[in-house]
């Protein structure tokens, strides 16, 4: 809906153009003049972290440059640092997350919005925004006690006996580690995968579930071959978005995950990620070159959110201009 | 396949039950009046409380929200009254950034701008982090309740000679009052459980924190410490923190929607 | 909306007014290897004298950076702070930093071995092995050896490590670096390593709930940590042959020898002391307090803190497994702080 910006003149000479000091005296301007400084701090706050980031981890920046991005050690010692433990553990993590939250949240969502009663979906999703409030400390509390014990006693050890021949899951079960925080993850990503999903799902028009059934095709069919499709671009919107969310986490992560920057092609081995190194060694990192590596760290975790959440907002606005009304192929 | 989705959104809510319960179960026999009212004792002792936490984290949010609000509201109000539309897609655009920023990064923020400069920690930092926190939430979710404010109510106290300002504040705030207390709200209950910010910005205080320029415990980062720890009576405390923690949480969560849903027909956030 | 306003700017002044009449309020951080009797002298020091003493165990590496940075009052550590630290010190605040040991404590390879509840024998070799990742079972003859009648499993062993920079780490780290040049070449000796295998944990808190939590674990800790929680920690095989428990005599005997050549500064190592009934990884602990406060009434408190700690404050330190400062020492210490301006 189109604000017009009304421009509605004091009482006094109605006057033709008037100077900005005179405009200034009808309180309308003030108004609007400080208004602006609220809104225009948001972004300068924006731009200020931006560059405090940036001029923040110049050290390293010129010191390793690129290769920052492929080295595996990170040494405060020798004061040689490098990103590719963390940037791995981080994304594997959230990959884990995804795969385990995605299948689960897709299919609540579908529930949600098309095959459950009216009366049945609003209290469900209702419970679904109260999970998505839960804070990350709660989540890690539940990890470290409950957790871990089971991936420690029964669910590594079962998936090394049964799936063991596959490099994902070999080592010692320690309980903590990729997997771990993978599922702590799933847990904190659903409520936002099935939210945004199911707003998707429910935003394709009528029409086209009505077109599906007059041809003859069951409930299920016309909800899986022709409505979910449809919504796919948002659905994959709301899983870049869940991805977003699960880079950035950091306490539940950091006391479930193990805290060793390895790189391991199993899932079950103790990681680190960027966020959880970050929160571990920031407060400690004595020498400029530390904390300038760890800024340098949180610059990149600030870059891959970046992207997911634009490519996630790029999805979206695909989604809505499909859905006004044009014809799936 | 019905039942195969049900299962689906049954596992889903389920999670959310299990969490409050096993919650209420851990912490519930820790909760008394001590819990309440003391404060922490030596490390390895047991016995002691959480008093200093409950106020920290309290003052945290309240000196939070005086930043976070105002610059929320008055800038949502901006949005949604005055701006012209290339303005407005750079502020929204910016807040939408500062909403993905990962929480630990903006306390690497807070450090910078607030710790560093002044050479301690204190509650100021923390409340600074969580304010920015505040702001994309209030911001996005005061301009969508003004703008779903119908036209004919402003122009309807324009006609009766009221100037912009007024019909702003007197007219349509009031009007979209609902929405935008219950997005405060959501944005107090969002930042309440926040850890990471306050890692290297409040820090920590065994004791009360006088005034606002000195370190303060506060609930999450005593639970996230607790946790850590390998003192049974520490975890027996953090369980029963992180039960009242997530009880304030839910119910002011809880509290926000249903307000919402008995208010005017206005957008969600 | 006035109203609410108006509201809240008088609970503010309200409280911060009121909060603010509190008593002296100061701040410290560094090493968890002390954080009990800390803890515990600064409650005690609170009811004798008022003051409030807030200290946040994070670990030596965050307190001789907040120090540094002026963001604490003072800081405590276990490795002591190396030449550069203490140049960037000056550098940033224009004036030095000054070492007060306070207590003599130990560290321990704490361990958790399903089916083993009592001490076991360690040598150099084994520690160094295991944390090198050469040994990686239990019952690899390096451990084995030391320990013939034990049923030590054929389990893969989890190493447990500090995930913070850490003065316990440079405990360990440098008494590894004395006994194997193998760990000193590869590895070296600091407050945060780049360790060859195992977790991390957060804290001397941290690693004991890690392999209390762990089978199969081993890791190091500060003895009362271990003692504490009923974790079983081992013996330790000294430069002159013998395995020695850590404890009271065996902590005070590392010391000894460094009572003769104590420097100026109270930089000092004690790891491998020489002396037959010596335990090998024992330090002192010192807490980081700058020569020059610019707030007179904190520094007046400072100083009367630690010379209680160093005095009074020993009848404490016993009943928490740490050893009490030798006599000539404290002696030198009351001197010293008389340099704090």
């Amino acid at each position: 809906m189109a604000t017009s910006s009304i421009n509605v003149p004091s009482a006094g000479p109605v006057a033709g153009s008037r100077s900005f000091l005179s405009k200034l005296r009808s309180g309308d301007e003030i108004a609007r003049l400080i208004t602006f400084l609220f809104a225009a701090s948001v972004v300068l706050i924006t731009l200020l972290l931006i560059y405090e980031l940036w001029i923040d981890s110049a050290l390293p920046r010129h010191k390793f440059g690129l290769s920052f991005f492929f080295t595996r050690i990170w040494d405060p010692i020798a004061e040689n640092f490098g990103a590719l433990p963390f940037i791995y553990g981080t994304l594997v993590t959230a990959g884990v997350a995804l795969a385990l939250a995605v299948p689960l949240g897709i299919g609540a969502a579908i529930f949600l919005a098309e095959l459950a009663p009216q009366k049945l979906s609003d209290p469900l999703q209702f419970f679904i925004d109260l999970l998505a409030a839960v804070p990350s400390v709660i989540y890690g509390l539940l990890g470290v006690f409950i957790v871990i014990p089971m991936m420690r006693q029964w669910i590594q050890p079962a998936l090394k006996s049964s799936l063991g021949f596959l490099p994902l899951f070999q080592g010692p079960a320690y309980g903590v580690g990729f997997f771990t925080a993978g599922i702590v993850l799933a847990i904190m990503v659903i409520p936002y995968i099935i939210s945004v999903s199911r707003e998707v799902l429910l935003s394709v028009p009528r029409d086209q579930r009505e077109a599906a059934l007059a041809l003859g095709s069951t409930r299920w069919e016309s909800t899986w071959k022709i409505v979910v499709p449809f919504a796919r671009t948002g659905i994959m919107g709301s899983i870049f978005l869940a991805m977003a969310r699960a880079l950035g986490e950091t306490v539940a992560v950091s006391m479930v995950i193990g805290n060793t920057p390895t790189i391991s092609s199993s899932l079950l081995s103790p990681g680190y990620s960027i966020a959880a190194v970050i929160a571990n060694e920031f407060a400690e990192a004595t020498g400029d070159m530390h904390t300038a590596a760890l800024i340098e760290l949180g610059l990149v975790l600030f870059l891959l959110t970046f992207i997911l959440n634009g490519l996630a907002r790029l999805l979206m606005l695909l989604t809505t201009q499909r859905g006004s009304g044009t014809a799936q192929a | 396949m019905l039942t195969m989705t049900g299962i689906c959104a049954l596992v889903a809510v389920s999670v959310l039950f299990f969490i409050l319960g096993y919650f209420v179960y851990n912490g519930g026999v820790s909760i008394n009046w001590d819990f309440f009212t003391k404060l922490p004792v030596p490390v390895g002792e047991t016995g002691g409380g959480m008093a200093n936490a409950i106020v920290g984290s309290a003052k945290l949010l309240l000196l939070a929200s005086l930043i976070g609000v105002p610059i929320g509201f008055f800038g949502g109000i901006y949005l949604a009254e005055f701006s012209g539309n290339k303005v407005a897609f750079v502020v929204r655009y910016a807040a939408d950034l500062l909403n993905g920023v990962p929480s630990i990064v903006i306390g690497i923020f807070a450090f910078a701008l607030v710790v560093h400069p002044f050479k301690r920690f204190s509650t100021i930092a923390g409340a600074f982090a969580l304010g920015l926190m505040m702001i994309p939430i209030t911001l996005r979710n005061t301009e969508e309740f003004l703008h779903g404010v119908p036209r004919a109510l402003r122009e309807g106290s324009m006609a009766l000679g009221a100037g912009k300002w007024t019909t702003i504040m007197r007219v349509v705030v009031p009007a979209a009052y609902r929405g935008i207390m219950t997005a405060i709200l959501l944005a107090l209950a969002r930042v309440a459980g926040e850890t990471a910010p306050l890692l290297f910005t409040a820090l920590g205080n065994q004791y009360w924190s006088p005034g606002w320029n000195q370190p303060t415990a506060s609930l999450p980062v005593v639970i996230y410490n607790y946790a850590l720890s390998p003192y049974e009576d520490w975890h027996r405390q953090a369980w029963a923190a992180g039960l009242v923690l997530l009880g304030l949480i839910l119910m002011v969560n809880i509290v926000a929607r249903v307000i919402l849903s008995r208010g005017i027909a206005v957008p969600r956030s | 909306m006035k109203r609410i306003a108006g509201m809240l700017v008088v609970v503010l002044a309200l409280g911060g007014m009121v909060w603010a009449q509190s008593s002296l309020l100061i701040n410290g951080a560094g090493a968890t290897f002390p954080a009990p009797i800390y803890s515990k002298w600064f409650d005690q020091y609170h009811k004798a004298s008022g003051s409030q003493f807030n200290y946040q165990s994070v670990g030596s590496g965050a307190g001789i950076k907040q120090v540094t940075e002026g963001t604490v009052d003072f800081g405590a550590s276990d490795g002591p702070m190396n030449d550069d630290q203490i140049k960037a010190y000056r550098t940033k605040n224009g004036a030095g930093i000054l070492h007060f040991p306070t207590v003599l404590g130990a560290v321990v390879p704490t361990y958790n071995i399903p089916g083993v509840s009592g001490a076991l024998n360690f040598t150099p070799e084994a520690l160094s092995g295991i944390f090198l990742g050469r040994i990686s079972k239990w019952n690899d003859p390096a451990i084995a050896g030391a320990n013939k009648g034990v049923n030590l499993p054929g389990n893969d062993i989890v190493v447990i490590h500090r995930s913070d920079g850490s003065g316990t780490t440079y405990i360990w780290t440098d008494y590894l670096s004395k006994v194997n040049s193998d760990w000193k070449d590869k590895v070296g000796k600091g407050a945060s390593v780049n360790w060859p295998v195992g977790l991390g944990g957060k804290g001397n808190e941290g690693v004991t709930g890690l392999i209390k939590q762990t089978p199969n674990a081993i890791g190091y800790v500060e003895l009362i940590y271990a003692a504490q929680n009923k974790v079983p920690y081992g013996v330790v095989k000294n430069a002159s042959g013998a395995f020695v428990k850590a404890d009271l005599a065996s902590v005070t005997e590392a010391a000894a020898a460094a009572v003769k050549t104590m420097p100026e500064d109270f930089r000092v190592s004690i790891t491998n002391a020489p002396g037959k009934t010596a335990y090998p990884i024992s330090s002192f602990t010192w807490l980081l307090i700058p020569e020059k406060f610019k707030d007179t009434a904190k520094r007046d408190a400072i100083k009367g803190f630690v010379k209680w700690a160093i005095t009074d404050g020993q009848g404490d330190v016993e009943g928490l497994s740490y050893a009490k400062l030798p006599k000539e020492i404290v002696e030198k210490e009351l001197k010293a702080i008389n340099k704090i301006q």
